[in-house]
């Protein structure tokens, strides 16, 4: 009994980190799944985002202008990465460390320190831990109107030259398209959704601190591969794929709520995360492996009937 | 229409695996006229088709259509004016996205792609209309997902894209070889339907000596990086395969070389 009520407690945490969090891996859906492109800059172009949101608030910049810059901010860390292998031939992975390393330096010269703090008394933040119930409903609102805006934009021309260039690049440049300036873009965009989500996330924290995005990456592969195993069969048009990336991320956050509930020490959570992602990664390729071995029996034994 | 002249291309120079490909290629085509290329393995086919496509830069030589030099034109940029049909099925089109999807990204080819809607009523309507002229089945399944096609649908699919924004070339490289016997003679018979239709330029590979020369005005034979036969009009009418076979072995000087064709 005990455990569930204080389960319950955790769960506005859990939604509102979930949302926030869900942006980031909508960010991530793009470059991952969309384009097909492994994209490790998020680790920093969150924290990114995050440090430019907090300088320009404690600026007193309106808030309105503070996301704006940061999802600018991650989108310019995004066509580092994006030029880094276009321009370069420097191979996907290895792009996004590269940028994600030298953002680390870059994020502690915007920041002028390792951590910078906003606080909700002083700054009239969108989000805060101290208000969670406020902060799913803003978390929310983000969510939608972001989904709405990228579900008009994946089915203009261009929001579909990118979906051909991730699904098979040798179709997409038949047809024109230039496939090195497409994958520019949805890094583009990816990652100024990620910096959105931690202009977010800093509000909700009340502080960035250079760490913020360590792991990040894997946190949205969760998202994105728990939102694909437990919808993906029932959500088929775009925006409910989506949708399914953001609840994904919500679940990931109930999940995490309920394993340090259980006595999982915090420590541990970003093996705990690791393992989590592995398992998923690793589901299809065995779910492929077990039933290809079970077609091969099933025909061996018909082929000894037939001998017989 | 389309002129090629003294193409090379070296592949891996200065290795143990140096291999010449194309060694001084030259020929003219006019608009309209359509040529089936055949040789063996190594032959320098694909790499002919791949540098007329612009996939891979010569290394001399120029290559030029309808009065443009393209030797130096990236590939997205030559789709402009090039249409494409892989040997692979799975090449030319977009698995993950549905029938209509990829007509439509076909139907934007050369055009500079913006925030306007990627597909239109009007344009399902044609698309429709235009499927159930090929007769695949397809004309109902518009907004099914192209990776439930099978092979010789999608390189239907393949040949209507590469043809829905007219273009001044079609390059079908030996797009019927991953097929069954049967499947492959359907397509053959969708392709000679759109390319007499447009009355569309078109170089064609093949490993199939009967298409060959069944097909098209002219025919090339390829043989170390060069086109050794080059025959049109009455005397290619007149061409049988075994014809087809002395020639090639007087050309490459072996009879064993009528294996490595008939093999290939």
């Amino acid at each position: 009994m005990d455990l569930i009520s204080s389960m319950l407690r955790m769960m506005p945490d859990a939604v509102a980190q979930g949302l926030i969090w869900g942006i980031m891996a909508l960010g991530v859906y793009i470059t991952y799944k969309v384009l097909d492109y492994s994209d490790l800059t998020v680790d920093g172009s969150i924290c990114t985002g995050g440090a430019v949101a907090a300088l320009l608030i404690l600026n007193g910049v309106p808030m309105a202008v503070a996301i704006l810059a940061a999802f600018v901010a991650g989108a310019l860390a995004g066509l580092i990465t994006a030029l880094l292998h276009t321009k370069m031939g420097i191979p996907p992975i290895l792009s996004g460390i590269l940028t994600q390393l030298a953002l680390y330096s870059i994020n502690l010269r915007i920041m002028g320190k390792a951590m910078l703090a906003v606080s909700v008394d002083k700054f009239p933040l969108l989000v805060s831990v101290r208000d969670q119930g406020a902060s799913c409903l803003v978390g929310a609102a983000f969510v939608v109107v972001i989904i709405a805006l990228l579900y008009w934009f994946f089915g203009t021309e261009l929001g579909c030259a990118i979906r051909a260039t991730g699904a098979n690049p040798n179709m997409s440049r038949a047809q024109g398209i230039n496939d090195n300036t497409m994958k520019l873009f949805g890094l583009v965009l990816g990652n100024g959704l990620v910096g959105i989500s931690g202009a977010l996330y800093t509000q909700y924290l009340g502080s960035v601190t250079v760490n913020m995005g360590r792991g990040a990456i894997v946190i949205g592969l969760a998202a994105v591969i728990i939102g694909d195993v437990l919808f993906g069969k029932i959500f088929r048009n775009f925006s409910l794929k989506l949708l399914s990336v953001v609840l994904g991320a919500i679940i990931y956050y109930m999940v995490t709520a309920f394993v340090i509930q259980l006595g999982l020490n915090t420590d541990d959570l970003k093996l705990f995360s690791a393992a989590f992602v592995t398992v998923a990664l690793f589901l299809p390729y065995w779910k492929d492996r077990h039933h290809k071995e079970k077609h091969r029996k099933k025909m061996m034994q018909e082929g000894g009937k037939a001998d017989a | 229409m389309l002129k090629v002249e003294n193409i090379r291309k070296t592949f891996n120079p200065g290795t143990i695996n140096e291999k010449t490909a194309l060694s001084g290629v030259s020929f003219h085509l006019r608009e309209g006229e359509s040529v089936s290329v055949i040789g063996g393995n190594g032959a320098g086919k694909s790499t002919l088709l791949n540098a007329v496509a612009g996939t891979l830069t010569v290394d001399s030589g120029s290559v030029n259509l309808g009065g443009l030099n393209i030797t130096h034109l990236p590939e997205h940029k030559r789709a402009k004016y090039i249409g494409r049909v892989f040997q692979d099925p799975m090449m030319g089109t977009a698995a993950t996205m549905q029938i209509e999807e990829n007509l439509a990204l076909a139907l934007r080819r050369g055009q500079h792609r913006t925030f306007r809607a990627g597909i239109t009523k009007a344009e399902r309507d044609m698309f429709r209309d235009m499927l159930k002229i090929l007769d695949l089945g397809l004309e109902d399944r518009l907004t099914a997902k192209v990776g439930l096609l099978s092979g010789g649908q999608r390189q239907a699919l393949t040949l209507l894209m590469a043809s829905l924004v007219k273009p001044k070339l079609l390059l079908l490289d030996e797009h019927t070889a991953a097929l069954d016997p049967k499947t492959a003679a359907k397509v053959m018979e969708v392709t000679r339907r759109i390319v007499n239709r447009d009355q569309l330029t078109t170089l064609m590979i093949t490993h199939n000596m009967r298409d060959a020369i069944e097909y098209g005005d002219r025919l090339f034979m390829m043989y170390e990086g060069r086109i050794v036969i080059d025959i049109a009009g009455e005397e290619k009418q007149k061409l049988t395969v075994p014809d087809l076979l002395e020639l090639f072995s007087k050309v490459s000087g072996s009879t064993e070389a009528n294996d490595k064709l008939l093999m290939s």
